[in-house]
């Protein structure tokens, strides 16, 4: 599918047999999959039908029912410090304190994932923060709070990127630089995973791989 | 940059569209010199060291409380409001006050840590850094026990200063000084540790508040028990090295194991 | 691990095992029981200091050791559960809280109806009491965390965790309340505990003790089942079990 893919053969994440269940139902069952550099991945399915779990659960954040996950061929909870240091997970929660300014926040983040905090200020400015740097993130709008947050992703060189509904709250044309991103992460051998609503618009659709999650209760019985 | 002083509004529209054409100026560019960064991601990136990672947490945690004076204040001021009931409950006299002073200052204690222990991983967990924090690089017990070292700073540090103030009203044997607070410092540790394992159980829970006194005030009895008894055994004149060593062995057996549960726990809660 | 156990990790399997185990064990149970209870109450000798008030001991002291033995055992489902990954004990420590629960508050109020003769007062705080008053407290906070998840796995893994670190803190609590209790009351208080017992008086103790354990066993294994039922209500056997007894 994927032309980068075919020329590293370890995948960066697979899974065997996932299963999930949550309050009683079943979101998925046995699902597979193994995403290799330069995949971009898009989850689909309608609301509830498990993606932000299955992104969790990808990320080790759940566990599932059953089954396994593996960064580079190895169980993921043999290897917790090495994979958390190869990915990056942006959930709907933005995770921004309001107590912080909007540069303190970014630079928390940065640091604590381990990577280099001189250049946040510039960060901020390729999300159209600047001139709010030392606001008080609690004075700004959710759309800020995500822009603050998805600021990570300019500095980031970690290959695995995880991403929850990562165009929520943000303009149009935060949408198409973020995708450019995204197509720019694949080409340097990372991957995305990620859920929208959205069409993924400035992205050529032969480079997009799609699950879809629609697993219905009834199929799961008999 | 030079935006900065223009009314906010503007400064949007126009960053739009000046950032645009900066991010792929710096992408294009990040294309060439990045092309081999994502690979050798294990070398480009330092993870920060066991202390650095706990200063980090320490320092933030310590930051947002110093802007949230209330999380301070107001668990302090219950302390000093529910010791002072029980004068006006009881009685005046001085006999009774301070043959009970040692009791009620530690229940006291108790509650107002209980009080204060919701804001350890709430909020985090409310807005999402907690679960930015389960997923860095980091061993959870060293964020942990930065968080709970914070949340001892913020709120048993304080009781420990005010508590000689508290013991005046209440007319405690002046024999007992030492004694009272000697416990407070080796045993409201341990009421942080404990409590910080009943926090990360209920954290996500929608009405985990009178829950988490059900499951912390059972484990706080022997820290009571033998901080009371310390107390009492100093105002006769007797030595109470005894009491204090057994509080210092609870305080490092949570110390040691705490974390550990406190980190299982946020993993089942933000599951 | 052991591999005769892996079958049972298998909740369909265990389903099936318990209901065969079940009708043996309540058998037993109520043989043991009735000899046991009607020894004990009727023909056993009443005690030379405290008279007919002592065959209280006959359920009291069964109660309060099995309210004891119910924690650790849970405690050692919740470690196989976090350690080894299995669902089932999870299902089983959520069987035994309840029956702990109850067995203790019978503990405490047989330990209260005991006191009210001999001490000529409901409550006394006695340390085995205490401690026991104590031991509801943490078997409570269990039941109450394990009810406020929707979900049953999370709910077992989190009561999983309390159960550990409230088995840790139980010799503590005690050796504490032990000793407090030595501090303020001294020796004056005639202890609520096992008395030396005659013969006559021991082989009725025996037989209801062995009695209220194999009843704890039929009751944590009915609710046991209740509870694999419960957990795997979107497996096909289970609707297979139900669509078969409901067209009986």
């Amino acid at each position: 599918m994927n032309t980068l893919s075919k020329k590293n053969s370890t995948p960066l994440i697979s899974a065997e047999n996932l299963t999930c269940i949550r309050e009683e139902r079943l979101l998925f069952d046995e699902l597979s999959l193994q995403i290799n550099p330069g995949d971009i991945v898009q989850v689909e399915g309608p609301n509830g039908s498990g993606k932000t779990s299955l992104l969790r659960i990808l990320s080790g954040l759940s566990q599932p029912y059953d089954g396994k996950i593996f960064y580079k061929e190895q169980l993921i909870s043999r290897c917790r410090e090495e994979f958390h240091h190869n990915l990056l997970y942006f959930g709907h929660l933005s995770g921004v304190k309001g107590e912080m300014t909007a540069e303190e926040n970014l630079d928390f983040n940065l640091a604590l994932h381990g990577n280099k905090t001189k250049d946040s200020l510039a960060y901020l400015a390729k999300v159209n923060l600047s001139g709010f740097e030392e606001c008080l993130a609690s004075h700004l709008s959710a759309g800020q709070h995500r822009r603050i947050a998805l600021a990570r992703l300019y500095q980031s060189n970690v290959p695995i990127w995880i991403l929850d509904e990562p165009f929520t709250a943000i303009d149009k044309q935060g949408v198409a630089s973020l995708e450019r991103l995204f197509t720019l992460h694949a080409e340097r051998g990372g991957c995305v995973i990620l859920t929208t609503h959205q069409d993924l618009i400035s992205i050529k659709p032969e480079q997009i791989k799609k699950i879809t999650l629609d697993y219905s209760y009834d199929s799961a019985v008999d | 940059m030079t935006l900065k002083t223009q009314s906010t509004q503007e400064t949007e529209n126009l960053t739009v569209i000046i950032d645009e054409t900066f991010i792929d100026d710096t992408l294009t560019e990040n294309t060439v010199s990045d092309s081999s960064a994502l690979t050798s991601s294990e070398q480009s990136l330092q993870p920060l060291s066991y202390r650095n990672a706990f200063m980090l947490v320490l320092k933030r945690d310590l930051t947002i409380a110093m802007r949230h004076k209330d999380d301070i204040i107001n668990p302090l001021l219950f302390f000093v409001i529910v010791v002072t009931l029980f004068p006006l409950g009881i009685g005046p006299e001085a006999q009774t006050l301070s043959r009970i002073a040692p009791g009620i200052i530690w229940v006291a204690a108790l509650l107002a840590t209980l009080l204060s222990l919701d804001r350890l991983f709430k909020s985090d967990h409310l807005d999402g850094s907690l679960e930015q924090m389960l997923l860095s690089p980091h061993p959870i017990f060293i964020l942990v026990l930065a968080k709970i070292f914070a949340h001892w700073l913020i709120t048993g540090l304080p009781l420990i200063l005010i508590a000689p103030l508290l013991a005046v009203l209440l007319h405690l044997d002046e024999h007992s000084y030492t004694a009272l607070l000697l416990t407070l410092l080796l045993g409201t540790p341990v009421l942080s540790l404990l409590g910080a394992v009943g926090v990360a159980l209920t954290v996500g829970i929608k009405k985990g508040g009178v829950l988490l006194s059900l499951l912390v005030l059972p484990l706080y009895i022997p820290v009571l028990i033998f901080a009371t008894s310390a107390i009492d055994t100093a105002a006769l004149g007797l030595p109470y090295s005894g009491q204090l060593a057994i509080i210092a062995a609870l305080f490092f057996g949570s110390l040691t194991l705490a974390p550990f549960a406190v980190g299982a726990a946020l993993k089942v809660s933000t599951n | 691990m052991w591999k005769w156990l892996h079958p049972y990790a298998n909740p369909e399997v265990s389903y099936h095992f318990t209901n065969k185990l079940l009708p043996w064990l309540s058998a037993l149970a109520a043989i043991f029981l009735s000899i046991g209870l009607v020894w004990a109450l009727l023909f056993a000798p009443a005690d030379y200091q405290q008279g007919h008030s002592f065959r209280i001991f006959y359920i009291h002291v069964p109660a309060a050791s099995l309210s004891m033995g119910i924690y650790f055992a849970m405690a050692v489902a919740a470690f196989s559960s976090l350690v080894w990954q299995l669902k089932l004990a999870d299902a089983s420590a959520a069987a035994m809280a309840p029956v702990g629960a109850s067995f203790t508050a019978i503990a405490l109020i047989t330990g209260a109806a005991w006191g009210k003769p001999m001490w000529g007062t409901w409550w006394i705080w006695d340390a085995r009491l205490t401690s026991e008053l104590i031991l509801l407290f943490l078997y409570l906070g269990v039941i109450a965390l394990h009810n406020a998840f929707e979900d049953k796995n999370l709910a077992g893994k989190a009561a999983g965790i309390l159960t550990l670190v409230g088995v840790i803190n139980i010799p503590i609590i005690k050796y504490s309340v032990d000793w407090w209790n030595t501090l303020h009351q001294g020796s004056t208080v005639s202890k609520l505990g096992k008395p030396s017992m005659s013969l006559d008086m021991l082989w009725p103790f025996i037989f209801c003790f062995i009695g209220f354990s194999l009843l704890v066993g039929v009751i944590i294994c009915l609710r046991f089942r209740n509870e694999i039922l419960a957990r795997n209500s979107i497996r096909p056997w289970v609707r297979e079990l139900v669509k078969n007894n409901t067209s009986q």
